[in-house]
């Protein structure tokens, strides 16, 4: 059994979920705080798009927007040097946009739980919408916001579509745990895919652990 | 000085259309549940927006449609007190107080404890919002609009959220409190109780729009409007015909009343208070209904009789509260005469 899998996997998997938390916040503080209903529900639509589609089309998109005969792909390899498809990159990129409405949804649905009145409240009492955010806001909506970050990152962890699209399966490059399942079962060596889907179920049950644990943690002051 | 008010918004049920001014006054505003006058609140503090008029605080211009002004709720320097307090969960009560304070630590710190000493609640500074009584959480919660001494408090039903026995308790308390407090108060509510006991000045709202505003006291004696009457707890109302210039019949009573200064002739309704009814011995004397009892309410001083003209059906109730030592005197009759004092009537449109 190569290790190498699991390494790859986990590094994709922990650069994936900082983007992903990072741009799933933002993006869910926009929703929320859009005053047009129509265009909130259309974003809305297009936000959570990734979650419905077979990643396969998912990757095929992205094939699209990065592939090197494509004129953003192509701008990013003659101008930057920067060549994403079959890259370590890609992997990364495949688990974000897969694992990104997971966390967009969690987050909204955190951040509308908060009572109104609690930022009208700030408002009346002079803090800054950014202050607002940061008191009030994150703090209450915390226990969602990380329940949806533990999920994405299980999300991101198990990326097979997407990933085998634009990232294709390199040993050592770009091989995640998923993809070596599939390598191995395709060869007909049962055993070593059983070692990496044990694997694969232990860092998922803890991430389910981990996930129940934060969203059933009550805060004293919250009951 | 003083805040002047004048601003139509659409709503989904109705439209707002409240225009009032006021200075230095405590200044309520009553009225049904959906009339406008929470949302009248939050047009004053810019966290709703009106659709046109203006919003003038101590010649200071926080809203005006025509000039494109529409300062945010944090530079309007106004406190709102929310119906449920709306303090902050996961803070302790010493931050909920110095969340929007400006100044070093070592100055807030300072403000945070004179203000908590000041609403008795020294040693509770650490603790949160959940831990604490429903009266303190209030006391926090004004002690947090205080703090930043607003140019307006506004109160927004500030006694709703707390149990009967509490209620008169605390009513004391925050006038007590408010003492020092030198802007101007409004205050929502549609208990007329507190709106009586606190505020000097009226607005009187239906379907949000302003019917009517003016001293409280004057408004409680002379309602002028039916839906006044109903708001300040007249319990007896009648639609009624006017006769002659000394003559009028209360249709819902089946009683012609004689009254002997001119009866305004615009009138559609008359009110009588329940308590300021009189019960008298027979019938022989003027203005008074020949009664049947259906019901008696017993209160804890007084009872609420429940009567219609004698045995006919086709008259509404009349609502008779009587101290129970007097009532308690009376001989029993089947009759009950109720007379009602000219002084006493009130003459609606």
């Amino acid at each position: 059994m190569e290790i190498s899998p699991i390494i790859i996997s986990l590094k994709t998997a922990a650069a994936a979920i900082v983007l992903t938390f990072m741009l799933g916040l933002f993006v869910a503080r926009f929703v929320v705080n859009m005053k047009s209903e129509k265009a909130k529900m259309v974003l809305d639509g297009i936000m959570t798009l990734p979650l419905v589609l077979p990643p396969t089309v998912m990757g095929f998109l992205l094939l699209i927007v990065f592939g090197v005969n494509r004129p953003f792909g192509k701008f990013l390899l003659e101008v930057l040097g920067v060549r994403i498809v079959f890259s370590w990159t890609a992997t990364v990129i495949a688990a974000v946009a897969i694992s990104f409405p997971l966390m967009y949804r969690s987050a909204r649905g955190a951040f509308e739980q908060v009572d109104k009145n609690l930022l009208m409240a700030g408002r009346t009492l002079g803090m800054s919408e950014g202050r607002i955010f940061w008191k009030i806001t994150m703090p209450l909506a915390l226990p969602g916001v990380v329940a949806g970050g533990v999920l994405s990152f299980a999300r991101g962890l198990g990326e097979f579509g997407a990933t085998a699209m634009i990232a294709g399966n390199i040993a050592n490059k770009t091989r995640t745990l998923p993809l070596a399942i599939y390598s191995e079962v395709s060869a007909g060596n049962m055993d070593i895919a059983f070692y990496y889907v044990l694997v694969i179920l232990v860092i998922s049950f803890l991430v389910v652990f981990l996930m129940n644990y934060f969203s059933q943690k009550e805060r004293k002051y919250l009951r | 000085m003083g805040l002047i008010v004048d601003i139509r918004k659409k709503l989904k049920s109705h439209n707002l259309d409240v225009s009032f001014e006021t200075h230095g006054e405590y200044l309520a505003f009553l009225g049904a549940s959906g009339s406008g006058k929470s949302m009248t609140l939050k047009c004053i503090a810019g966290i709703e927006t009106p659709d046109e008029g203006r919003i003038v605080l101590n010649d200071k211009v926080l809203f005006d449609s025509k000039l494109k002004i529409n300062l945010k709720p944090q530079e309007r320097n106004i406190g709102y007190f929310f119906q449920n307090y709306a303090l902050f969960p996961h803070m302790t009560v010493e931050e909920n107080i110095g969340i929007g304070l400006v100044c070093s630590k070592k100055e807030k710190m300072k403000r945070v404890q004179n203000i908590l000493k000041k609403f008795h609640l020294e040693g509770e500074g650490k603790k949160h919002p959940n831990q604490l009584s429903g009266g303190e959480q209030q006391r926090i919660a004004l002690a947090r609009c205080l703090i930043y001494k607003p140019d307006v408090l506004m109160l927004d039903e500030p006694f709703s959220a707390l149990d009967m026995h509490l209620k008169e308790k605390l009513q004391n308390e925050v006038l007590e409190m408010l003492k020092d407090y030198s802007g101007e108060v409004l205050m929502v509510t549609h208990s007329r109780d507190e709106a009586y006991k606190f505020c000097k000045n009226l607005v009187i709202l239906d379907q949000g729009k302003t019917v009517m505003t003016g001293n409280t006291k004057e408004i409680f004696k002379q309602p002028k409007l039916l839906i006044t009457a109903r708001l300040t707890g007249c319990k007896n109302i009648s639609k009624c015909d006017v006769l002659s210039q000394n003559r009028l019949r209360a249709i819902d009573w089946g009683l012609d009343l004689e009254i002997e200064k001119e009866i305004p002739l615009n009138i559609t309704h008359i009110g009588v208070r329940a308590h300021n009814l009189v019960s008298v011995a027979n019938a022989a004397k003027k203005n008074t209904i020949a009664c049947k009892i259906k019901k008696i309410y017993e209160d804890m001083f007084e009872y609420d009789v429940i009567a219609t003209k004698d045995h006919e059906d086709e008259y509404s109730e009349i609502i008779y509260k009587v101290k129970k030592q007097d009532w308690d005197l009376r001989r029993e009759e089947e009759t009950l005469y109720l007379q009602i004092p000219e002084e006493e009537i009130l003459f609606l449109n």
